[in-house]
């Protein structure tokens, strides 16, 4: 016998390799619990974490915008009674009041790692006979890229841009015939003209912004879409992703812009997020309620077989406490055997998963990770479940009267 | 006193008390053991043997009473008190050898010490060593108790009952269940211990040749001692 090792844990190793068929059942049971939870949390979490990473990284996390001009009620009657003489406004493009001040101000918030003045709207592009009616997108490259990395969906060309210089879509690209060093001559509907050259190609995953979107010099644009120095929004990213509305709101509220947190855009996106959510935690929950019932029909029955040996115990001096944590201890190790069990059979199925679910083009989905974060959590939940689903059997064994133990 | 191990003084068990069928099994027994005493308790079957035993023990709690061991009242104990004096003083022999099945034959000698220091240690293993030795099963300390004959696992539990030295050992027909050889041998370890370490014994038995080589018998009849003391 070790001797670090105490009487309670000793003991629990020894009935539970006395029983060992017993216990090798409900160690396999409970592998398979723990595994189908394993692999079910690493499959939706990598789920969610990649639907969450696509959508964040093709947009801001906020974007503030000229605050919306309401029309107004110009004369009033009497208490129920409004003349409603809307004034209509010349279409016209508006910009950000001090922009300049409110991005150095933002730029000094803690919460806030990137900000990104822009200064968009619609012009036409023409080639030859064909004209394509494009959204502008004039930014400041360093600033924008660090909110949608464009470099990454590059296919063509470079990112950086300067002076006069564009990046179309892959798809706007095929449809008219252009290619990188091309020239791209845009126009507005004030009549402003200006010549481009692409220097280069990108692919946003989305065939409508690759058709659309023409990017280029915040400079640039600014004089295409009657914005001279003005910007029609400002995008905003911050450390925590989730802060957003608040952050939104804070805004909002000590500055006259509009904000936009992608927290509300996406409101959708979050609904269907949850729902996914609050499923997978129901079926983790049942699958770990069934799990515990398992441990603690099976210490039940074994308290039960084991009376007599729990009257010697008591005979020869355990105490109540040892009798209780000689059963705890026996449903902590089946908890903790099985959860390494589950670990490697949930490890199998990502092995299949990985080999099955791929893509069209031979691709797969998208990466499945088990990090050994998941790893020690589960080790510990699940002996931490194995031992509270111990405690009535051991509640029982330690109550058991020792003159009736041991008479069997 | 000093030199008595056991005072009982009108020791009263009753079962279902309050209820119609309220029994007293026990009718008020008075008993002193002496140190070094070896006894032998004898009478019929259900005349209250193994319930006098198991309170000496300290595993039941008579209903009236009181019950010194070595000279100190255990009336005021609580549970856990009592299970430390009954770990520490006490030793049992039953009837059915009562050994773990998942020890072997040294380590269920060594339960006794290890379930009271809570680890195992060299020393622990030293004394199971020696008193496997007394009992002459050296050669058998480290199989399961499930390959031994009854005799042997009798002489085990012999050993065991003695790890932690105790002041009294309590024997409920220890020799019942074996062979006339096996249970001379058994009888015989246990009346060796007793001239040896001065061991106080107290020994349930239906064997009237085995009770007569006892210093002193005690017999129960109906819940009451009968005869001198
Ligand atoms: N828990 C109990 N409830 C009621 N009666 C009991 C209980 N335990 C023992 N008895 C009764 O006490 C009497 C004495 O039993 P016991 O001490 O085992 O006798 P012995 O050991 O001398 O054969 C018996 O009649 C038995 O039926
Ligand atoms: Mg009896």
């Amino acid at each position: 016998m070790n001797s670090n090792i105490p009487f309670e844990v000793t003991a629990a190793v020894r009935f539970l390799r006395e029983g060992i068929l017993q216990t090798l059942l409900i160690v396999v049971g409970v592998a398979v619990g723990v595994s189908v939870i394993v692999f079910m949390s690493a499959l939706i979490n990598s789920l969610q974490s990649n639907l969450m990473a696509r959508v964040l990284s093709g947009q801001a996390q906020i974007v503030l915008s000229p605050p919306k001009q309401s029309a107004r009620p110009m004369l009033q009657l009497g208490p129920n009674s409004v003349v409603r003489v809307v004034q209509t406004r010349v279409q016209q493009q508006t910009s950000i009041d001090q922009w300049i001040k409110l991005r150095t101000i933002l730029s000094q918030m803690p919460e806030i790692n990137a900000v990104s003045p822009m200064a968009s709207g619609a012009a036409l592009i023409t080639r030859g006979s064909a004209t394509r009616s494009i959204s502008l997108l004039g930014i400041d490259p360093d600033n924008y890229y660090r909110i949608v990395n464009i470099p990454a969906d590059m296919v063509e060309g470079t990112s950086r841009i300067s002076g006069q210089d564009a990046l179309i879509g892959k798809d706007l690209a095929e449809d008219i015939g252009l290619r990188t060093g091309d020239k791209l001559h845009v126009s507005n509907a004030s009549g402003t003209n200006r010549t481009l050259t692409i220097s280069g190609i990108f692919d946003l995953g989305n065939k409508g912004a690759n058709l659309r979107n023409v990017i280029v010099t915040l400079n640039t644009a600014q004089g295409l879409v009657d914005l001279v120095g003005g910007v029609s929004s400002i995008d905003v990213n911050l450390n925590d992703a989730y802060a957003a509305d608040a952050v939104a709101d804070r805004i909002v509220s000590a500055h006259a812009v509009k904000a936009d947190s992608w927290i509300k855009t996406n409101a959708q996106f979050f609904t269907a997020m949850n729902a996914q959510t609050i499923s997978m935690t129901t079926i983790r929950l049942s699958v770990a309620l069934s799990v515990a019932l398992g441990i603690a029909s099976v210490l039940v029955v074994s308290v039960v077989q084991r009376t007599k040996e729990i009257g010697i115990l008591r005979a020869m001096g355990a105490s109540q406490g040892q009798v209780l944590r000689l059963f705890l201890v026996q449903g902590g190790i089946v908890g903790l055997l099985g959860s390494i069990g589950g670990v490697l059979l949930a490890r199998l199925m990502l092995v299949f998963w990985v080999l099955l679910a791929r893509n069209p083009d031979g691709t797969n989905f998208f990466a499945i990770d088990i990090t050994p974060a998941i790893y020690a959590w589960t080790a510990v939940l699940a002996t931490a479940a194995g031992i509270l689903a111990a405690a009535v059997p051991a509640i029982n064994a330690a109550r058991l009267d020792p003159v009736v133990a041991i008479r069997g | 006193m000093a030199d008595q191990v056991l005072n009982l003084k009108d020791i009263r068990k009753a079962y279902n008390i309050d209820t119609e069928v309220e029994t007293e099994i026990l009718h008020g027994i008075d008993l002193n053991l002496n140190k070094g005493e070896f006894c032998a308790l004898i009478g019929p079957s259900g005349s209250g043997k193994s319930t006098l035993l198991n309170i000496i023990g300290l595993l039941d709690r008579p209903t009236s009473g009181t019950l010194a061991i070595e000279g100190r009242d255990t009336g005021a104990l609580n549970d856990t008190e009592l299970t430390k004096l009954r770990g520490q003083r006490i030793g049992f022999v039953f009837q059915y050898h009562h050994l773990i099945a998942a020890f072997t034959a040294l380590e269920n000698v060594m339960m006794p010490m290890l379930v009271q220091r809570g680890f195992a240690d060299a020393a622990m293993q030293q004394r199971a060593e020696y008193l496997l030795a007394q009992v002459g099963l050296t050669k058998w300390q480290n199989n399961s108790s499930q390959n031994m004959s009854g005799g042997q696992q009798q002489r085990v539990a012999i050993a065991r009952a003695l790890a932690v030295n105790p002041a009294l050992v309590l024997a409920d027909e220890p020799t019942g269940n074996l062979d006339t050889k096996s249970a001379e041998t058994a009888f015989d370890l246990m009346r060796e211990v007793n001239t040896t370490n001065g061991t106080t014994f107290l020994i349930v038995t239906h064997n009237m040749s085995l009770a007569k080589r006892c210093d002193r018998t005690i017999e129960v009849i109906d819940g009451a001692i009968h005869g001198a003391v």
